[in-house]
């Protein structure tokens, strides 16, 4: 039975990736398991300068999934470089991917550069999709020219490879997945949240102090095997999927639609040993479909 | 840390507000004030309940919580004997400071991790009195428990329907009620109005969370000197450090 699996510039055990956001610099989900059990993990999206982010409240619910507007808090790229990683040192010996974002094309430079001299870093990921920040973020993920022009500028500017995630709140995914692969992307990490909100019944007022926020949980996993399955028929590299991820099966359902690899987000916070339970159940779950060599599946709905 | 509980009792113990014991790992539970994070099994309750421990001993914990919502609807309706999958026990919760005289000041459902504290300062001998406050009569409880500590028991609600009228502050004016160290839990409000006066104490704030442990960022404050997670660095936070 193989679960290993290739990204650009990274080997990975299984294709168990804890998504950005969710899993903060990885050593605090060190006191519950031994994280290297995992394929990688995104780190939390982090910026050029510090953010405190956004007023809370900044959680909300709803049927099977959940809205956050953190709005990027981070201790900004020295720190994640010089404490962060340090840290997660001590208790990874794998490679880990920089997820890193922006409010202008020069704080992403400057940013990726510096991430760029971890010996840690596998590759980044370029963040064009946060929805709950004022500056950049989405913005640099729903034009096409602006995502490709960012991601060209960044592959000059680092060495490593340069996974782009992908914001699913936009009209044709397709041409902007087209439009960074073009542009030297390695690969495409897809799909952000999408923006939704609650509103208090009893005071009339958005339950989110941003008013929107990301929405993410099982709820939007048909959304994202859609679009992943969509974005597959139209570039070449590889796929990482992401969205409503709870289990092994989920895993499966994700690659057929054509990922190379997931990435475990909100399955994260509702239980903190949900990325090693996931890996775990993968092999038994490979067993009982079949499955010898996850890279035989990737992609087999379209076959 | 994610276990297995079973449900001893479920009871009502005023308005709307329940008393739940639990049976299960309570090891590692180091301080009052910590909380637990439980899992209500409805797709509409996605996310966890964090809700403050009450009261521990070696093989049970309580909880003192009130229905605001779907989820602590479908808590009071939890049987007894049910399991439910709570994270246990999270944050930090109050540091115990030896002082002359100390105030636990409550209010509402913030009122019940200040029994443990409670209990703590029996334990050390430490003299505190207790100032509860409640928005009718209604609502009061937990008075008899801390009576039975010993402590004097002081009694405000909003609508003067029970005690003194008004809020803590105003009662604790009203006695003029000496002490050089406060412990409060309440409505943030009640709270920040704590850290206007001159008094010196920790506070346990509350707030919305996504996961409960440190992951997601959801419920952090910024204070004079960071910014804090309220379920990692806190819940508890200095009065020196709270910013308004």
């Amino acid at each position: 039975m193989n679960l290993s699996v290739t990204l650009p510039g990274m080997k990975l055990d299984n294709p168990i990736i804890p998504a950005s956001g969710c899993f903060g610099f990885g050593y605090e989900f060190a006191e519950y398991y031994d994280i290297n059990i995992l394929g990688s993990f995104s780190f939390k999206g982090t910026t050029l300068e510090e953010r405190f982010g956004n007023k809370t409240p900044r959680i909300a619910e709803s049927t099977s999934g959940m809205l956050n507007a953190i709005g990027l808090q981070n201790p900004g790229v020295n720190n994640v470089l010089k404490i962060e990683l340090e840290k997660l040192k001590k208790v990874y010996n794998k490679k880990v991917i920089a997820n890193i974002g922006g409010s202008t094309i020069e704080d992403y430079i400057e940013a990726v550069k510096i991430i760029s001299k971890s010996d840690i870093v596998g590759a980044i990921e370029l963040n064009i999709s946060c929805p709950n920040v004022k500056e950049g973020g989405i913005g640099f993920g729903t034009n096409k020219e602006t995502a490709a022009k960012l991601t060209r500028l960044v592959k000059e500017a680092t060495n490593l490879p340069v996974y782009v995630k992908l914001s699913p709140n936009v009209t044709n995914i397709g041409e902007i997945a087209v439009a960074v692969e073009e542009a030297g992307a390695d690969a495409i990490s897809m799909i952000n949240t999408l923006v939704g909100m609650r509103i208090n019944l009893k005071t009339g007022k958005p339950v989110l102090a941003n008013t929107y926020g990301g929405f993410s949980g099982p709820a939007i996993k048909p959304v994202a095997l859609k679009m992943v399955h969509e974005v597959y028929k139209q570039v070449s590299i590889p796929i990482i999927g992401i969205g409503g991820i709870m289990n092994a099966y989920d895993v499966i359902e994700m690659m057929y639609a054509g990922a190379t690899a997931v990435q475990i987000g909100t399955a994260n916070l509702i239980n903190p040993y949900a990325s090693k339970e996931i890996i775990d159940q993968l092999p038994q779950v490979m067993k009982e479909l079949g499955i010898k060599d996850l890279n035989n599946i990737i992609g087999r709905a379209h076959k | 840390m994610s276990n297995l509980y079973t449900v001893l009792s479920n009871e009502l113990i005023a308005y709307k507000t329940y008393k739940m014991v639990l049976h299960g790992d309570t090891k590692n539970i180091k301080a009052p004030g910590q909380f637990i994070n439980i899992k209500i099994d409805h797709p509409n309750t996605f996310l966890r309940r964090p809700i403050s421990i009450n009261d521990y001993d070696e093989t049970t914990l309580t909880i003192i919580y009130k229905v605001f919502g779907e989820g602590t609807e479908i808590l009071s309706k939890t049987k007894r004997f049910t399991t439910l999958d709570i994270l246990s026990p999270l944050g930090n919760g109050f540091t115990i400071k030896e002082t002359k005289k100390q105030l636990l000041i409550g209010g509402g459902v913030g009122v019940p991790p200040l029994y443990s504290v409670a209990k703590e300062l029996v334990k050390r001998n430490i003299e505190f009195d207790v100032v509860l406050g409640f928005n009718n009569k209604y609502d009061v409880f937990l008075e008899g428990m801390f009576r039975s500590l010993g402590a004097n028991v002081y009694v405000t609600t909003m609508d003067g329907t029970y005690g003194y009228k008004g809020n803590v502050i105003d009662l604790i004016k009203s006695k003029n009620l000496y002490f050089d160290y406060y412990y409060a839990c309440g409505p943030e409000k009640m709270l920040h109005a704590l850290v206007k006066e001159d008094y010196v104490g920790q506070l346990s704030f509350e707030e919305r969370m996504g996961c409960g442990f440190g992951a997601c960022m959801g419920c952090s404050h910024k204070t004079i000197t960071s910014y804090k997670r309220i379920c990692k660095e806190g819940p508890v936070l200095e009065s020196s450090e709270v910013l308004l």
